[in-house]
């Protein structure tokens, strides 16, 4: 599967692994998670996007049961997490903020120790499995605390992976990583992503595009949008914008004839010269456009695709605000 | 990815009370051994014991305190009657880390989302501290030799004396954790229980003894006197098993480790 069948891959029909209803959290007056409701399915990678604060952390938190919630549920695999937080936790991999894990153990001790309580029937091929698929081969001997921020975070996807389980909760996997690193974890992280689900936090929207098959962007503890990264893109302010320059006549003549279309949602001249028109909804108006402009009078003509990160910035501008 | 499919080896029989205690204390043995380990894996276990044989030893055949070379007496009253000011000061050391460090550097979300239950994590981190504590003890065996080679000792009192220091280290030890899980600060934790600790043990010398008798009354004084870990430690020390004695470690013990299992499990509403 390439990485666009991933990303457009419909999982409406997969099992319900991770099922929400009205949570809410409040930290003294402040209401992290303000009633939000979602289900995950298997081979969904959701992407939960948001400002800091938003609640996102909060939200995995209680998904995974370290967080008691004040209200509503959550359920995993069926089982809920209040009443059976045990079980629960066998079916979960979870990944918390900073990937903490014990600094003095050495990689192969931290994931014997995790193996352990996981009461794992083959420790020594689970801890070499997980080792081959995160890379961490070479520093399997090395103590934790001396390790690079990449291989930290690699190893606290390792101990996350250790048993396989259908529900993997990352908060946010490539925070602080370089480039390079950031690469290594997201194509991990889509390797694993056709048989469980998984849930990522994160602030890096090209991460979600990339990653991610399903985005919620929360912000003060509220789901503002669930869609899927395409989706998304398609409602991003400027989707389907066409620019282009004037070979023949006054730019501003033709932002004014192009104004008065009705499709035409803005029209405006570019410090550079060209001209940039939006059409309502973001739709293809590519040959209206071109009717009322003249096809003769202009060049370098580009349509520009919706980008997450101009979504986000509306959408939580306007819960600020 | 398949060899790692979780299967737990020891199944719980749903419904028996042996089962149901069990499924309370999950991942008890895994966090026990990891403790443990880890005070081995760097240099504070070793001049943590270091420091409590060398205070433990001045303290016994110095002039000004134990005079142990000057009695030639076969017993280790020079020793064990200042053991509970030393583990005063040094088990809150042992315990500073152990939840302190785990709340500092995030690992107790990675701890209580695994397979273990709260009082599992909490007792293998007891246990543990205990253990490292009940080796710091024991290597104080060379004196049992010494006391050996000078007469005919009471092995009665020599045994209690040991069990006795145990048990004190075990309700300092367990004083010594509810202050870390409160803290992520391992100084501020150290220094809490430090306190509470000398507070406890002052509740026995004498002199608050007699100040509680004044101002309180004869039957005050008898509670009070009842509540001192030092008077039980010495009931001990002599050689006499008394069952109270027994009953007021084990049930501080547990007192002080429930305390702390609840202000642990406010981090989850919180």
């Amino acid at each position: 599967m390439t990485e666009t069948d991933h990303r457009d891959a419909g999982r409406a029909d997969g099992e319900v692994l991770i099922a929400v209803h009205n949570l809410t959290k409040h930290y003294g007056p402040i209401r992290a998670v303000d009633g939000i409701s979602f289900e995950v399915r298997r081979g969904d990678v959701l992407g939960f996007l948001g400002p800091n604060g938003a609640g996102k952390t909060t939200a995995m938190k209680m998904i995974t049961g370290f967080l008691e919630p004040d209200a509503g549920t959550v359920s995993v695999a069926g089982l809920d997490v209040a009443q059976d937080r045990l079980a629960v936790s066998r079916r979960i991999g979870y990944l918390p903020e900073n990937a903490p894990a014990y600094g003095e153990m050495t990689v192969e001790a931290f994931l014997g120790f995790i193996a352990e309580v996981r009461q794992l029937e083959a420790p020594e091929a689970a801890i070499d499995a997980v080792i081959e698929v995160t890379h961490l081969r070479r520093v399997r001997g090395q103590t934790i605390e001396t390790l690079s921020k990449g291989f930290k975070r690699r190893v606290g996807l390792a101990q996350a992976l250790i048993h396989d389980p259908d529900v993997l909760i990352l908060d946010e996997p490539t925070d602080g990583l370089d480039p390079n690193q950031k690469a290594v974890v997201q194509d991990l992280i889509l390797s694993l992503s056709s048989d469980r689900c998984i849930v990522l936090s994160t602030h890096i929207l090209d991460e979600a595009e990339r990653v991610c098959n399903r985005a919620v962007i929360l912000s003060e503890g509220r789901i503002l949008v669930d869609s899927t990264p395409a989706d998304l893109v398609t409602q991003a302010p400027g989707h389907n914008a066409v620019r282009f320059r004037v070979t023949d006549g006054d730019p501003a003549e033709v932002v004014a004839a192009l104004s008065a279309a009705a499709w035409c949602a803005a029209a405006r001249v570019l410090p550079n010269g060209e001209v940039e028109v939006e059409p309502y909804n973001g739709e293809n108006r590519l040959n209206d456009m071109l009717e009322t402009v003249g096809e003769r009078r202009i060049a370098d003509v580009r349509v520009r695709e919706g980008r997450l990160d101009e979504l986000f910035r509306e959408v939580t501008r306007g819960v600020a605000a | 990815m398949s060899a790692g499919q979780s299967t737990p080896r020891a199944s719980v029989a749903a419904g028996s009370s042996s089962g149901a205690l069990a499924l309370r204390f999950v991942g008890m043995r895994a966090v026990l051994r990891r403790e443990f380990r880890g005070y081995f894996s760097s240099p504070l276990g070793y001049i943590f014991i270091v420091i409590f044989l060398i205070a433990g030893g001045y303290l016994m055949v110095s002039r000004d305190f134990g005079r142990f070379l000057e009695m030639r007496e076969a017993n280790l009253d020079a020793l064990f009657s200042y053991v509970p000011w030393i583990l005063v000061v040094l088990v809150p050391a042992v315990a500073m880390r152990l939840w302190a460090e785990e709340r500092r550097s995030g690992t107790v979300e990675l701890l209580l989302t695994l397979p273990i239950t709260l009082e599992g994590s909490y007792l293998g981190k007891f246990l543990a501290g205990w253990a490292f504590l009940a080796v710091s003890v024991l290597l104080t065996w060379p004196a049992v030799f010494q006391v050996a080679r000078l007469g005919d000792p009471d092995w009665g009192a020599i045994f209690l004396s040991y069990v006795a220091s145990l048990l004190a280290a075990a309700v300092l030890l367990a004083i010594g954790l509810l202050f870390s899980a409160l803290s992520k600060n391992q100084v501020v934790a150290f220094i809490l229980a430090v306190a509470a600790s000398v507070g406890f043990l002052l509740i026995g010398v004498p002199q608050t003894q007699e100040f509680v008798g004044k101002w309180f009354g004869g039957y005050v004084e008898r509670v009070v006197s009842s509540l001192s870990l030092l008077d039980h430690f010495e009931t001990l020390t002599r050689g006499l098993l008394q069952l109270n004695s027994l009953l007021f470690f084990v049930l501080f013990t547990v007192g002080w480790l429930i305390c702390g299992m609840l202000v642990l499990s406010r981090t989850k509403t919180n």
